[in-house]
């Protein structure tokens, strides 16, 4: 069948995969074909997140990839790639006058350092080749727009569209970069219960599609960033918001 | 700890309001200066000040400056 968005025989590194929008890109991939190496730091979510992937696939790696031996273990045992997905992530809402420096680098090391180091580890690596596509997992926050208590987790994802760019002009012709900006998105990012539902709920009604993205939506973008079919589209930022920055 | 000292750590998360409108039974969320970011400044300040975790709802659930401080330490130690 006609599918240029298909990925078979392309194999795909998903960081993040034990939650949220990592675990649902790792699902879909599986099922557009991919073989998914996938890693996570929680092995019991990661197993979980396995056992949900189609056809026969490579093991699940654990690793704290904000450890430097863990980075460079994960990046010499993983096979050549096609495809990573940089998506591990976290914030920590906190008015910026509350922010410590401890906070600081816990938000910037994940969302920032982490995704770059593990980059620059399988690149220095020669695992990605010709026609490999890197996927960035950003936000809307910090590139069009910020949200109450959420300064540094914009400030991270604003330096990840920056390098995105730099990335995407050196890396080519052999080897894609792009990010997606999602607005937000239906997870556990914001489990903690600084905000409530009620907040929450007034917050959906200023997308113009009347509800927050879910984990798959953004995995479909980043399907088509994955596979052939965007061989074109490099240094890009594909914006999935339900219409949150129309306004 | 002392309520006195929670409405002053309270009363210097605003910046237009005036410190002696805070006591112990001002209804908070009348106050003009009130908003979602104060409502965060307020966590983070009962995080960082007393080492305890406020949420959004306990903030929906108080009335007074009173109500929160009974929160804060019902969960101190």
């Amino acid at each position: 069948m006609y599918n240029p968005f298909s990925l078979e025989n392309k194999t795909i590194l998903v960081t993040g995969a034990s939650s949220g929008i990592g675990k649902a890109i790792a699902i879909e991939c599986s099922k557009m074909g991919a073989q998914v190496i996938i890693t996570g730091r929680n092995e019991t979510r990661l197993k979980e997140t396995h056992s949900l992937l189609t056809g026969e696939q490579p093991d699940y790696v654990v690793a704290d990839l904000s450890n430097k031996e863990d980075l460079n273990s994960l990046s010499k045992s993983i096979p050549n790639l096609n495809g990573l997905v940089n998506c591990a992530g976290l914030t920590i809402p906190k008015p910026f006058k509350f922010v410590t420096q401890d906070d600081f680098k816990t938000i910037m090391d994940i969302n920032f350092e982490v995704p770059l180091f593990l980059t620059q580890s399988i690149i220095k690596s020669k695992k990605m080749g010709k026609g490999s596509s890197i996927v960035f997992i950003s936000s809307i926050s910090g590139v069009s727009v910020s949200y109450i208590a959420g300064s540094i987790y914009s400030a991270s994802k604003g330096a990840i569209n920056g390098i995105c760019k730099g990335l995407a002009l050196e890396l080519a012709p052999n080897i894609r970069v792009n990010t997606v900006i999602p607005g937000m998105v239906v997870t556990n990012i914001l489990s903690e219960g600084q905000i409530t539902d009620e907040q929450l709920e007034e917050d959906i009604k200023r997308y113009p599609l009347k509800r927050y993205g879910k984990p798959e939506e953004v995995a479909f973008a980043v399907i088509y960033l994955l596979s052939d079919a965007s061989s074109w589209t490099t240094g890009s930022n594909i914006l999935l918001d339900g219409g949150y920055t129309l306004l | 700890m002392e309520i006195n000292d929670f409405i002053s750590n309270f009363a210097a998360q605003f910046d237009e309001t005036d410190a002696s409108e805070f006591t112990a039974n001002t209804e908070f969320k009348s106050l003009e200066e009130w908003s979602s970011l104060m409502s965060l400044s307020i966590i983070a300040m009962a995080d960082e000040e007393y080492a305890v975790k406020v949420k959004g709802d306990d903030i929906k659930n108080a009335t007074t400056i009173q109500d929160l401080f009974d929160v804060v330490v019902s969960r101190m130690n």
